[in-house]
């Protein structure tokens, strides 16, 4: 019993003092320049933010979290944000925050300048500070690039067995196929996609893993982004993996392209700062920073992209309209459980 | 003397009606419903064209799923939890004391983290299928870790410690008496577990076992790593891919019905026991020493699930935090240190408001005695049976509402917008805790209450104790190992908790499970290897103290 007791008295001062620690938290800081950014690309971000915070002096505050709950949380805080800036890994996520009407126009002359328009939104309240490409990987003791030609030729039966790809659950497989149905209608996609199925292709929700299974030996093409290889090669020169750019031939739409986007939310309170914040993000400086964190393509032309993913070579991109893949989405995911894929 | 203390019971019966009315747990229930019908409200206008999309794809399958992983984690996590409760409480074996403590450890583990250390260990590209490899021609035999078989074992393990700690405490609380006079009437010891001590556990480890099941349903990490889709999967298929937040309510809001389903059938289980605690503290069950053959088999069953579940993992990250070392930012410690300063924050105040909530909810239910107050006890558990992301919906609407208005009353007063309070504060973050939790502590206080004799309390009554002297002087030292179970499970589960803190958590506010989340989310291992580790580090100090208190050694 008086063991108890003794635990008793220890826990209450544990609580006394923690609930000082908590009310401190509450306390005000000094007043100093600030831009709040949530963000569900988080990787390799503070370096960026914190050397913007050294040219600037504006700091960076953020806070992480998935697309949706991101989107969720702007729209219920409605006029009260604190959030003034919004940055996503998907274009999709970027009309559906124009659907919701959670950003603003972004008025710069400066990112018109440094973003060409096809990487923006019409009425400028987004645009893309990195390209990410979607194409085909594979392994070249077991795959000859010239047996290698579109997404849609994985669907051939002579793939059965071989195919590494990504679950239906996530947006990099629901933007590809929303791709495919604006080059092909739904009815021709899903032929295509149930051709994938029916190859009975490994399904990773990790592209890394996808990329280690296949250098392991496991299956010999896989469907990923550039720069999860960039990401490998650079730890490890010798990994065994090549990139082939999709659907390059006459006629073909080149490959799937996806961004790493920014938008400015409607009730910023610091919207100074936050225009400044983009602004920098869209310049060489910036560019280069948060491009070569990640191994993606700037967006800006005028910024060399990092030297490993510079090697991959030249390609063409599908010249879709960014904004497809979020109206798309549904009928995407939809496509996709039809088939049976998972 | 007598008419004196006849005056006091009068005077007393005016005071004491409040709570013989279901009104406290009928308040303490809204307040940890209300952000889940804030959600489930959507179930009222079903969207029939995705429902019936889904019914003619994915739903089947992922009720199959679900079913199998209530079903596989059900049983593995009582099987397991039991058996070795059992051994450490009524037999002595060599490492019996630390055994007793080693075997929580495992809760120490978010699921998600033991499910990505099993798949990167185990997975085709993973060091023990790439050893055998080379040494073997054909590794068909090898199971496929990414299943639902691998789903089943890694939940198995890390949540079989729920049962282990309740069903522990259930033995513990039990008179030696009853098993003592069994034991000098010659029943065998297998007879004695069967016929006595599981039965007067029942509740404890029915608790457990339901906890266990809850955290599996709504796992969705773990089962993505897995290639498993259930329920907790499909309601972030729906929100994301589909992007229908209702509909992804709507099947939440059915997930939650079936929970409730399971919580009254558990309750049901539990009514069948008819034992009851009388004395103050009991004396715990007197250990059989096992020899031999028996005691080495027992201390090697023990360290067979320890290591299988706590260890290798453990050791796995420790072999992948040294190969990081070298990349490690010289401030590294100062940012970890500070991160798991929030964590170790939140768990606290998180536990201390959700004990004591469950504590008052329990034991107003128990002296209301009525049909209603009783539902509303289990409807206030609810919040365990609902994925994390979907309570932090509900309470991003919530609060940005309560936000609105009183930002509208401010401006109506003259005054200038004060901007959001509660959203994206720790008072949010604290009470989306509350509700996720609240069947953690509310379970462990009331399988502790629901043993002690009725008699005790209307003895107390009829005496005159007004229902919180009941509770403060009487129950309280009888279920302080309920009380303190139900802290420590709260404590963990924050630690781990991921989607919610990620959601509702304050500007720059990190803690290690959000840390550990983005790394493996890019598959970067040994990145989330050390914050990884200073999670289980953080988690295993309380589990350790707590338990060390309450030790059956001790008495
Ligand atoms: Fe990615």
């Amino acid at each position: 019993m008086k063991n108890f007791l003794l635990n008793k008295k220890w826990l209450i001062l544990i609580f006394v003092v923690l609930t000082i620690a908590v009310l401190t938290t509450f306390l005000p800081t000094d007043k100093e320049e600030v831009v709040y950014v949530y963000t569900a690309r988080h990787y390799g971000i503070e370096p960026v933010f914190i050397e913007f915070t050294n040219e600037t002096g504006i700091v960076v505050k953020h806070t992480t979290a998935s697309d949706a709950a991101l989107r969720e949380r702007i729209k219920a805080e409605g006029r009260h944000t604190n959030a003034d800036v919004y940055i996503t890994v998907d274009a999709g996520n970027l009309w559906l925050a124009v659907k919701d009407g959670l950003l603003r126009t972004i008025e710069s002359s400066v990112v018109e300048k440094n973003i060409p328009a096809n990487l923006r939104d019409p009425e400028n309240q987004w645009f893309a500070l990195t390209e990410r490409v979607r194409t085909i990987l594979y392994h070249p003791d077991r795959v000859s690039p010239e047996e290698l030609s579109t997404y849609e030729a994985l669907a051939d039966p002579k793939w059965y067995g071989r195919l590494l790809m990504r679950p239906a659950t996530h947006p990099y497989t629901q933007s590809l196929v929303a791709s495919l149905i604006v080059a092909h209608g739904e009815e021709e996609s899903e032929k295509i996609v149930r051709g994938w199925v029916a190859n009975n292709p490994t399904l990773i929700d990790s592209d890394t893993r996808i990329l280690e299974t296949l250098a392991a030996g496991k299956g010999d093409v896989a469907i990923a982004n550039h720069y999860y290889l960039g990401r490998l090669l650079e730890s490890n020169p010798e990994f065994p993996v090549r990139i082939f750019w999709a659907n390059q031939n006459v006629g073909e739409r080149g490959a799937h392209v996806n961004i790493t986007g920014v938008g400015v939310t409607k009730y910023s309170k610091n919207y100074q700062n936050a225009i400044r914040f983009v602004e920098w993000l869209s310049s060489p400086r910036g560019q280069k920073l948060f491009a070569d964190s990640n191994h993606e393509f700037p967006a800006n032309p005028t910024v060399e992209p990092h030297s490993i993913i510079a090697g991959f070579g030249s390609f063409v991109r599908d010249p879709i309209n960014l904004t497809e893949y979020g109206r798309l989405q549904g009928a995407a995911v939809k496509l996709l459980n039809r088939v049976g894929y998972r | 003397m007598k008419s004196s203390s006849n005056g006091f019971i009068k005077s007393n019966r005016y005071l004491n009606w409040l709570p013989t009315l279901p009104l406290v747990p009928f308040l303490v229930a809204l307040f940890v419903v209300l952000p889940v019908i804030v959600v489930a409200s959507s179930l009222f206008t079903p969207n029939r064209e995705i429902w019936e999309h889904l019914w003619s794809t994915i739903l089947p399958e992922m009720t199959r799923n679900s079913i199998m992983l209530v079903v596989g984690v059900g049983f593995g996590t009582l099987i397991l939890g039991v058996s070795l409760a059992w051994l450490v409480t009524a037999y002595n074996f060599p490492g019996r004391n630390t055994f007793e403590w080693l075997l929580i450890l495992p809760m120490a583990i978010p699921t998600y983290i033991l499910g990505f250390v099993y798949m990167a260990t185990f997975d085709f590209a993973g060091p023990v299928q790439t050893f055998l490899r080379s040494h073997f021609d054909n590794l068909a035999w090898f199971p496929e870790i990414r299943s639902g078989g691998g789903a089943i074992l890694v939940m198995t393990l890390v949540l079989y410690p729920y049962v282990y700690l309740l069903a522990k405490a259930g033995f513990q609380e039990q008179s030696q008496n009853y098993i003592d006079s069994a034991r000098t009437m010659g029943y065998r010891p297998l007879k004695i577990f069967f016929k006595l001590a599981l039965p007067l556990a029942r509740p404890s480890i029915a608790a457990g076992v339901l906890l266990a099941i809850m955290e599996a349903l709504t796992d969705f990490a773990t089962v993505r790593f897995f290639n498993f889709p259930t329920f907790s999967d499909g309601i972030l298929r729906i929100w994301h891919g589909l992007m229908d937040l209702p509909a992804a309510s709507e099947l939440a809001g059915l997930v939650a019905i079936f929970a409730l389903i399971l919580i009254l059938g558990e309750q049901t289980l539990r009514g069948r026991s008819r034992f009851f605690q009388s004395t103050g503290k009991a004396q715990g069950i007197s250990k059989i020493s096992l020899n031999g053959f028996k005691a080495w088999i027992a201390t090697l069953v023990c360290s067979l699930v320890i290591i299988i579940s706590f260890f290798l993992p453990v050791a796995q990250l420790f072999s992948w935090t040294l190969l990081e070392l070298g990349n490690l930012d010289a401030n590294v410690f100062a940012v970890y240190t500070e991160f798991a300063f929030n964590s170790i924050k939140l768990s606290f105040l998180a536990a201390i408001f959700a004990t004591a909530i469950g504590l008052i909810l329990a034991s107003a239910i128990r002296s209301s005695k009525s049909k209603f107050g009783f539902f509303l006890g289990k409807l206030a558990t609810i919040g365990y049976a609902i994925p994390g992301a979907v309570i932090g919906v509900g309470i991003i609407l919530l609060l940005s509402f309560i936000d609105h208005s009183l930002n509208e009353v401010y401006i109506w007063l003259g005054g200038t917008a004060i901007g959001l309070v509660f959203t994206g504060s720790l008072i949010g973050l604290i009470y989306a805790y509350i509700v996720r939790f609240m069947a953690v502590s509310f379970n462990s206080v009331d399988s502790s209450l629901q043993k002690i004799k009725p008699n005790v309390t209307s003895a107390a009554r009829v005496l005159g104790a007004n229902q919180w002297r009941v509770t403060w002087q009487i129950h309280l030292p009888l279920i302080t190992p309920g009380i303190f179970v139900g802290f420590i499970m709260v404590f963990v589960d924050v630690m781990k908790e991921l989607p919610v803190t990620a959601m509702l958590r304050p500007f720059g506010y990190d803690t290690l499970a959000v840390w550990v989340w983005q790394m493996a989310a890019e598959s970067i291992w040994t990145g989330a290897a050390l914050p990884a580790l200073a999670i289980v580090a953080t988690g295993l100090l309380p589990v350790y103290i707590l338990t060390r208190v309450f030790s059956s050694s001790k008495s």
